[in-house]
């Protein structure tokens, strides 16, 4: 099954021009998304006119990026009257960069915004309106935002069974506006009563200037809503307890990444609890400081991910949060790291286990723990030894085991730029990330704690 | 579930089948006839699918279908505005004794015979489903021996084109 925008085999060298204008063209363009171009050894090894620009015909690739003004107007409307509105941002917002639009359509209707795992920098995090990340693992105040809403404002989202928990009762009496670039997601999970296809920048464009015509500087009164919310801000922020056995705990380190390299810094993030606290403990101020590989589940991702954004932005400051176990699956890159020159900064939230996989079977499997134990730790045989390892590929190799040498090591990290660093944080392997909605259950069943759920008041909940 | 007919205008290229055929699969989807060939236009190729399927995931799999880089268009097209014709081969038992029935039948169904050997007849049918269905009725108890058919062909009433159409675009 194919799992690229498109392919494409070359047979003939003459073609490859033309293939691969055409390839960069998908690949870039509407959806965007990658495009496999397989050039066979002939057509590599064979002779052709070089032409250039070659003419590049795809009848049947015109993707819609302007809206219909009809249901513009529509989704104003719908807005104008929505008495608990979200913005619930996804990752579209940020391929269209559409950030600033998107900040201004929130200040025209004062709606609160919830943005999803790749979304995180769309909206900045120190924003009043900015509840967080909704989701399995977003704050309560996201989570609620959606359930209780009447209208989702749904831009470059798709209804993920991450965001949307058990889908029959997500959101139950919301309207949905749905804009997106792929007409496929407009309607897959969930009915859209306004769909809009399109470029969220040309769409939020004409849709600021609908509801600014409309509403003339005043906005919809939503001030019960965000009373709600904001009391609901105030009783369940996040937060973490700290591990019981002594070790770091690996919310605080990452909370401390964040703030020492602050917000024009990049974090790049695997798959697992490391991820997810990333997601929830950075604050996140611009687009693209936020690299994750989201659905996809992409275990490994941030090795490369942290390279190739220190080798487009060489200036900035980039960061690889990564699991020991997502890191056992990419290191090699770090060869590639400092043959090149590329010295980005590799965090090791060393818990000694496939952390996410132990969450999972510690509460929902008795604790029968299965292949999830990995002997990374310093009191394990520790294979590998990270240290090593580190200083195996040229990087320097920091190992953190105490509160007070956060700090020192990840401003080390940041001083040293003559070679990738590796830090070694060994934390605690009990931590769980919090809160959680249980797979497959709904999202008003949130815990923001291990069988602690928000406490509504009388007659409040359903 | 209900029966849908789909026509798909598609480029000329290598595997584009496969990619149709796969989103059926990865669906569930069984496709119950396909026909495949060129068009008018150099270059181009109409796909004929009749699946069994529920309206909502119709839609879904239309919308992905439109997708697919190398499909130009997808229109389902309705039995009211539509010409349908299956076209069969149908190699029959025959003898002395049977031989005047089945030419009776061929008569009757407007079929034609295009091949006699002196214990079996290739006949040619065209014509909507149950017409054919019928028709394989009438000679199984003589004994059908060999049976290929076309997928479905479908073409819409009246001027309109949808080849015209894209072209135009």
């Amino acid at each position: 099954m194919p799992i690229t925008k498109h392919s494409f085999l070359v047979t003939k060298a003459e073609d490859i021009p033309g293939v691969l204008a055409a390839a960069v063209l998908i690949a870039t363009t509407g959806r965007p998304g990658p495009v496999l171009v397989d050039i066979a050894k002939d057509a590599q090894n064979g002779k052709a006119e070089f032409i250039w620009p070659p003419k590049v015909d795809l009848p049947g690739y015109k993707p819609v990026t302007k809206p219909h003004g009809k249901q513009i107007q529509a989704a104003a409307q719908l807005i104008k009257e929505a008495k608990r509105p979200v913005l619930y941002v996804g990752g579209g917002i940020i391929r269209a960069r559409a950030d600033r639009e998107l900040l201004e359509l929130a200040k025209i209707i004062g709606a609160p915004v919830v943005t999803t795992l790749m979304a995180r920098g769309a909206f900045p995090d120190s924003d009043p309106q900015n509840l967080g990340m909704p989701g399995m693992h977003g704050t309560v105040p996201a989570v609620t935002a959606l359930q209780r809403s009447d209208l989702l404002i749904t831009l470059g989202a798709r209804f993920d069974d991450r965001v949307t928990g058990q889908v029959k009762t997500f959101a139950v009496s919301a309207k949905v506006i749905h804009v997106d670039i792929d007409p496929a997601e407009i309607g897959k999970i969930r009915f859209a009563d306004v769909p809009i296809v399109g470029d969220l920048k040309e769409v939020l464009t004409e849709l600021n200037a609908e509801l600014s015509n409309d509403l003339k500087g005043t906005k919809p009164d939503i001030a019960e809503w965000w009373g709600f919310l904001n009391d609901l801000r105030t009783r369940y922020p996040l937060g973490y307890t700290e591990p019981e056995d002594g070790k770091l705990s690996p919310q605080y380190v990452i909370t401390r990444i964040g703030e020492l390299s602050g917000p024009e810094a990049v974090f790049a993030a695997g798959v697992g609890q490391h991820q997810m606290w990333s997601a929830q403990f950075i604050k996140y101020e611009r687009p693209n400081s936020w690299l994750n590989s989201g659905g996809a589940g992409t275990m490994g991702y941030s090795v490369p991910a942290a390279m190739g954004a220190k080798v487009a932005q060489p200036d900035r400051l980039v960061w690889a949060i990564d699991g020991d176990g997502c890191f056992q699956m990419t290191n090699q890159e770090l060869a590639t790291c400092t043959i090149n020159n590329i010295p980005i900064k590799v965090a090791i939230i060393n818990n000694s286990s496939l952390g996410m996989v132990r969450q999972w079977q510690t509460l929902f499997y008795n604790s029968r723990y299965s292949n999830t134990d990995l002997n990374t730790g310093t009191d394990t045989i520790m294979v590998p030894d990270f240290l090593k390892l580190a200083e195996a590929y040229g990087c320097l190799g920091i190992r953190v085991e105490k509160v007070e040498e956060v700090d020192a090591a990840i401003k080390l990290a940041m001083e040293t730029n003559d070679r990738p660093v590796v830090i070694d944080f060994i934390v605690g392997r009990d931590a769980m990330v919090w809160p959680m909605v249980p797979a497959g259950l709904s999202n008003d069943a949130v815990q923001f704690a291990r069988d602690e759920r928000p406490v509504w008041e009388e007659g409040e909940e359903e | 579930m209900s029966q849908h007919v789909l026509s798909l205008l598609v480029e000329d290229r290598p595997g584009l089948l496969t990619r149709v055929a796969g989103l059926f699969a990865r669906r569930g989807f069984n496709i119950e006839s396909l026909a495949v060939g060129t068009t008018e236009v150099e270059g181009l190729s109409r796909i004929t699918v009749v699946v069994s399927v529920d309206g909502l995931p119709l839609e879904q799999v239309t919308k992905q279908l439109n997708k697919l880089i190398n499909v130009i268009k997808v229109v389902e097209l309705e039995p009211e505005t539509t010409v349908e014709r299956d076209h069969m081969l149908i190699k029959v038992k025959t003898d002395a004794a049977t031989r005047s029935q089945v030419l009776e039948a061929v008569t009757l169904f407007r079929a034609r015979v295009i091949d006699v050997a002196s214990d079996a007849l290739i006949i040619e049918v065209t014509g909507e489903t149950a017409k054919c269905q019928a028709f394989i009725k009438v000679l199984e108890p003589f004994g059908i021996k060999e049976l290929v058919q076309s997928g479905v062909l479908a073409i819409g009433r009246g001027s309109k084109s949808i080849t015209e159409k894209v072209l135009k675009q």
